[in-house]
């Protein structure tokens, strides 16, 4: 793997070695001195033209558990305020030495551009692009359900909301069902992306026919700014029919998980009391997604990893028994 | 070497592990993956056999501390198991083969992550030479002398020298 710029650029096998070496990374962040070397030398730089919290934060941390040397672009307060163009800017990035971008940007694609931009020796992690895909939180979705029930095979899992301008909705229904999970969206039809041919997943409007159904119930964040553009009568409104509330709760199976990518607006998506509940491994995602992140630049930058992917230049010795 | 020659061995060396050590006491075996996890719980066995002791048995896995990233393919094995604080603990780190050394190296950098050990002592089944690093095994099965192209196989049935086929 040279750069991770979308799941749908994946492999069941892709996504299932990650997940194993996540366990890896994991059990360095349960140990009492949390960092390892592996990637002392190298240098990761975070440019993000789209506001992140957890992303980055998640990121950084995953870097400096791996002894990475990180550095921040903040596109606020710097040349890009000044009209450099993104191609300038990465190439400037690129000149001074790194050897991997994580980029978030609000236009679908950019990662992929600026990979043809740069030379061989740079990797590009897509941390979102616009409503296309954020792989690495899939990656950590797929990792907390598999760690909770094993396997995501024949799992019904639920994607409740704003499906329409979700990036996480997009990589996370591919992830799902190339694990061999059936994915089921649920959200009124304003939501709802105008096309969905193509896409593996079932469609309902009624998230209290769906719910008893469901292994997942994964929430998606309602966002303010889409009352503005009426495509929800009312934050209420949306509540009453697709909230996840206690009493919906009671509807789900006992085994069922509850999911949210954060952040969380309580009482509009998700109950303050849902959110707490033991079955809600919304703060497992959290911890889940630094020891993701984690193996995702151990594969791109522990360069010769991605060999061990392809087995045919091993050969196998001919052993003969020592004497003695 | 075959089964009971291997046996025999891991029984001397326990043996001796407990005569260097004046007994079991705060010791902790750690095998490392993939090859010494087999031993160490084989080790442990024969500690409590003679000693009627149980000593405590942890797995590590180096593959992130290792000095070749990024030259040759570096995966983690398996998940690192450490059940014990090695703060003050007599550690005796077990594998099949010592070759290089560097795979030791990698070890005693991964356990300080777990504590600070009072010592750290190497048992190997068998010490094939070519060292790269100033290491040296406490406790050894056998040394076998080895071109560096060869490939040693430890298994409980027994020890197997081989070269690399070229297809």
């Amino acid at each position: 793997m040279k750069h991770l710029l979308s799941i749908a650029e994946l492999t069941r096998a892709d996504i299932e070695q990650v997940h194993k070496l996540t366990d890896s990374f994991a059990e360095v962040s349960r140990r009492s001195i949390p960092k390892v070397p592996a990637l002392r030398g190298k240098n990761v730089v975070w440019l993000f033209y789209e506001d992140s919290t957890r992303t980055r934060l998640s990121f950084e941390q995953a870097a400096k558990r791996l002894s990475a040397d990180t550095m921040t672009f903040s596109v606020g307060s710097s040349s890009v305020k000044k009209g450099e163009s993104l191609r300038d800017t990465v190439l400037t990035i690129e000149a001074m030495g790194v050897d991997a971008i994580v980029v978030r940007h609000a236009s679908a694609g950019v990662p992929w551009q600026i990979a043809t931009w740069l030379d061989d020796r740079v990797s590009v992690v897509n941390a979102g692009d616009g409503w296309h895909e954020h792989p690495t939180q899939a990656l950590l979705d797929s990792y907390t359900i598999r760690e909770e029930r094993g396997s995501l095979d024949g799992m019904h899992i639920g994607i409740v909301g704003d499906i329409k301008h979700s990036r996480v909705a997009r990589s996370d229904v591919l992830a799902y069902t190339m694990l061999g999970a059936q994915v089921t969206l649920i959200a009124p039809p304003t939501l709802l992306p105008p096309s969905l041919e193509g896409w593996p997943v079932q469609v309902s409007h009624d998230l209290d026919a769906v719910l008893p159904t469901l292994d997942v119930a994964y929430l998606l964040r309602m966002q303010q700014e889409r009352m503005t553009e009426y495509l929800v009568p009312s934050l209420r409104e949306y509540t009453a029919r697709y909230g996840l509330t206690l009493r919906r709760v009671d509807a789900l199976r006992d085994d069922a998980l509850v999911m949210h990518p954060g952040p969380m607006n309580r009482g509009v998506e998700i109950s303050a009391e849902v959110a707490d509940l033991p079955r809600s491994v919304i703060i497992d995602q959290v911890r889940n997604g630094v020891a993701t992140r984690m193996a995702v630049l151990y594969l791109l930058l522990g360069q010769g990893a991605d060999r061990v992917l392809d087995s045919d230049d091993i050969t196998v010795p001919e052993l003969q028994e020592v004497v003695g | 070497m075959d089964a009971d020659d291997v046996r025999r061995a891991i029984w001397r060396m326990a043996h001796e592990i407990i005569e260097r050590n004046h007994g079991l006491d705060g010791i902790v075996l750690v095998g490392l993956q993939t090859g010494g996890v087999g031993l160490a719980d084989a080790f442990a066995d024969a500690l409590a056999e003679i000693d009627g002791t149980t000593s405590p048995v942890g797995t590590l896995d180096v593959a992130m501390f290792r000095d070749d990233i990024g030259i040759r393919p570096v995966l983690p094995e398996a998940v690192t198991d450490i059940p014990v604080d090695l703060d003050g603990a007599m550690v005796v780190l077990v594998d099949d083969v010592l070759f290089t050394g560097r795979t030791i190296r990698a070890a005693l950098d991964a356990l300080n992550s777990y504590g600070r050990p009072r010592s750290v002592q190497l048992a190997v089944m068998i010490d094939r030479g070519h060292r790269e690093l100033p290491i040296r095994p406490d406790y050894v099965g056998k040394n076998l002398p080895t071109r560096r192209d060869e490939m040693v196989n430890v298994s409980p049935q027994g020890v197997d020298l081989g070269e690399l086929v070229k297809s």
